[in-house]
């Protein structure tokens, strides 16, 4: 397929949130990663629509495969790409993000991705650099690249989104996958159903237009699609579970959950994932219901078509 | 100093009922000498001269009973001289400061050190708290009768609460004993942890980790069972949810206490956070538009009597970080009236209930001479121009710093002129 140059119009600026995003917005970036995904398929992968850009990944928490996926999804555009791992250098030395940005900022660069611990820090910085940002997870806000190649994968297995039924399970409390999906999967027409405990359910959850289930075999029952998410093993220590042991008999993907959904039900997830706590081994590798490997290969192409078009803006 | 006369205004009184036109004047000493409708051009020395305010608004001198000043420790936020000048400008002439200083009022010769500089720096009346506990550790309590003999006038932890029963138990029974006023802030700090907005919809959406509002409630849930058993006297500094408000009805023919609200709680809610505002991180939260809506419910049925500004002055570089990074509290002495009169021209609450929450009700909790315009006290009064409409502009600010949550707001109502002691000591 041809991949023209021509400026495509997106409404924002930044690529924080998918909160900030209109339907068209995300049609645009979803038609633009498709044209990226044979590409990605074929012998040479280079492309000149970057080059001569700067690219800054920034990275406050550490992350493999978001970081590696954006680093080299800007290295196929032809982008300038250059990776920060904060977590060990500035911050240490009492650095705030905003100096931080302000710093990087006077090296002029075209696009800033960042990844932070804390919700929120992607929109401080973009107040404060002229470039575009791109928020690769923030805290336990959005993670916006993630949802879009989550909703790609859903398009390229089903073919629609609209009126699909589909299950995100597991630790919602503290996971920005969880927020983008809901916002993005609702936008493009999916009845979505939430399954956690209600330890790890967020407040009001349900406003977001949602239902929320505590019980998994009701929550995935005739879905689509299974979503499960990473259980932070750090929560244990706050009380918000009793073992992983019990996680998994009540929460973790295990065949039996799985029969309540479709027959041609399909098992996403972020990773990385915690095998035998929040989903069975051999489902997760089932490749005829598992399309974890695919989420990966189409981030690459997600992310190419984010690169592009908010380096365009 | 000569004699003065104010004639031609709307004066508003609660402590004495009055609200209606007259004058005031004011003696050679600085004190009340007559005060009413019976105070007019008739009945004054012909040769003498006087002001006439024009129908303008007199209120007794506001009396903040939640502020924080900087000094010592933290003085690039707030000094005693910016804080008074602040104060000032929002016809503030009595402050309750807190003891969250560096190193905390926790013994007498921070006392000392507090009167003086509260002396030689500001000319607002300073009435200092002190910790409930040693080093606002929760644990050992305070000498309430030695720190009140050198001019305490309360004690609080000011930003924690005492999260020990036993140790409140037993902080009752001694303010019990000794007629000491005890002031909660009212947080369980376990459910609050970490916590930096409202559990709810926002905290969702923005990622955040939420305080409950039953962590408010807890706390004023189990100090109102233990002043079942010794009833000293109790105020719980500042309340943010109806769920609070419910315990506080429920409580109010068994034991005495008062209660008082933040102006941010009645007059902000949860949205008005938007994308990360830190300037509205705020203790207690800003909750949800039903809790506002019942705190001013709580005020118009006598259950919440005191109305404060929470001034908590903090560096532009302790607000500039990420929302979870950045310091809570904002800078709203000089706001206080201004934004207090919205829930009046808003036909919220009614003028005098407002200003009773601000002048008699904070003096008689404190048991101090102040909030009335009683004959024989010091003249401490303000004018105020009640429909003067103005905007919050950060450069406009006098306090030293420009943490306003209400940044660009339009209000009506402005304070003209502050007297203590009857001497002009701000004009707008």
């Amino acid at each position: 397929m041809a991949i023209n140059n021509n400026a495509i119009k997106i409404s924002q600026k930044h690529l924080l949130g998918i909160q900030d995003l209109s339907i068209s917005d995300v049609k645009l970036i979803l038609d633009e990663a498709k044209k990226f995904i044979s590409l990605n398929k074929s012998k040479n992968k280079k492309l000149d629509i970057l080059r001569g850009k700067t690219q800054i990944n920034l990275f406050f928490e550490p992350s493999t495969r978001t970081q590696s996926s954006f680093e080299l999804a800007g290295k196929r555009l032809g982008a300038d790409v250059m990776s920060m791992n904060i977590t060990n250098s500035a911050i240490k030395k009492g650095e705030t993000l905003i100096d931080t940005a302000m710093t990087l900022n006077a090296m002029h660069p075209d696009i800033i991705v960042v990844r932070h611990q804390d919700s929120g820090a992607s929109n401080l910085l973009s107040q404060k650099v002229n470039c575009s940002v791109l928020n690769a997870g923030d805290g336990r806000r959005e993670h916006p690249t993630q949802a879009l190649l989550d909703a790609l994968t859903i398009i390229e297995k089903k073919k629609k989104i609209e009126g699909l039924r589909i299950a995100i399970c597991g630790d919602i409390l503290h996971s920005r996958v969880a927020r983008s999906n809901i916002f993005l999967l609702n936008m493009l027409g999916a009845e979505v159903n939430i399954v956690a405990p209600t330890n790890l359910m967020p407040k009001d959850i349900e406003k977001f237009g949602v239902k929320t289930f505590s019980n998994m075999k009701e929550g995935v029952k005739d879905c689509d699609i299974v979503m499960m998410l990473r259980l932070q093993n750090e929560r244990m220590s706050s009380s918000f579970l009793s073992s992983n042991r019990e996680y998994y008999e009540y929460y973790g993907l295990t065949p039996d959950k799985l029969e309540k959904a479709k027959k041609d039900a399909i098992i996403m997830h972020p990773g990385p994932m915690n095998r035998g706590i929040e989903i069975d081994t051999k489902l997760a590798d089932d490749i005829n219901k598992s399309v974890i490997k695919e989420q990966v290969e189409l981030g690459v192409a997600v992310r190419m078509a984010c690169l592009k078009i908010f380096c365009e803006k | 100093m000569k004699k003065q006369y104010f004639l031609n205004a709307n004066i508003v009184d609660p402590a004495n009922s009055v609200e209606e036109l007259g004058g005031l004047i004011i003696n050679e000493n600085g004190k009340i000498e007559a005060i009413g409708k019976k105070v007019n051009k008739n009945n004054i020395p012909s040769r003498e001269k006087f002001i006439d305010l024009k129908e303008k608004y007199i209120f007794p001198g506001l009396i903040d009973m939640r502020v924080f000043v900087g000094e010592p420790g933290f003085e690039y936020k707030e000094n005693f001289k910016t804080l008074s000048n602040a104060a000032l400008a929002g016809g503030v002439t009595s402050v309750v400061t807190m003891p969250n200083t560096s190193p905390v009022i926790d013994n007498v010769s921070m006392v000392d050190f507090l009167k003086r500089r509260g002396r030689d720096k500001s000319k607002i009346n300073i009435y200092p708290t002190a910790t409930l506990t040693k080093n606002l550790e929760g644990n050992n309590m305070n000498e309430f009768g030695l720190l009140q003999k050198k001019g305490i006038i309360g004690f609080t932890d000011g930003i924690k609460t005492i999260q020990n029963t036993r140790v409140m138990s037993r902080i009752m029974k001694s303010a019990y004993d000794l007629n000491s006023l005890i002031i909660q802030h009212a947080e369980d700090f376990e459910l609050a942890k970490n916590g930096q907005v409202n559990d709810g919809i926002i905290a969702t959406k923005l990622g955040l980790h939420g305080i409950p509002d039953y962590a408010e409630k807890i706390i004023v849930e189990r100090d109102l069972s233990l002043l079942q058993d010794y009833n000293c006297r109790y105020h719980i500094s500042q309340i943010s949810s109806a769920k609070s408000l419910e315990v506080i009805k429920r409580s109010k023919d068994n034991v005495n206490f008062t209660t008082g609200v933040s102006i941010n709680n009645l007059s902000l809610n949860e949205n008005d956070i938007g994308d990360f505002r830190t300037f509205l991180k705020l203790s207690p939260p800003l909750r949800t538009e039903d809790d506002r809506l019942s705190l001013i419910k709580g005020i118009n049925q006598d259950l919440i009597e005191v109305i404060v500004s929470d001034h908590k002055p903090e560096d532009e570089e302790s607000k500039r970080l990420t929302f979870s990074q950045a310091a809570t509290g904002a800078s709203g002495i000089e706001t206080l009236l201004s934004l207090a009169l919205e829930l009046f021209h808003n036909e919220s609450l009614k003028l005098s209930k407002i200003i009773q929450c601000l002048t008699s009700n904070p003096a008689k909790i404190l048991k101090i001479d102040k909030g009335s315009l009683s004959i024989g006290n010091d003249a401490d009064f303000c004018i105020v121009d009640l429909f003067k409409p103005w905007i919050v502009k950060k450069e406009n600010m006098i306090s030293k710093s420009k943490n306003t949550c209400i940044e660009d707001k339009k209000l009506q109502g402005k304070v003209l002129n502050t007297y203590i002691k009857g001497v002009e000591l701000y004009k707008c």
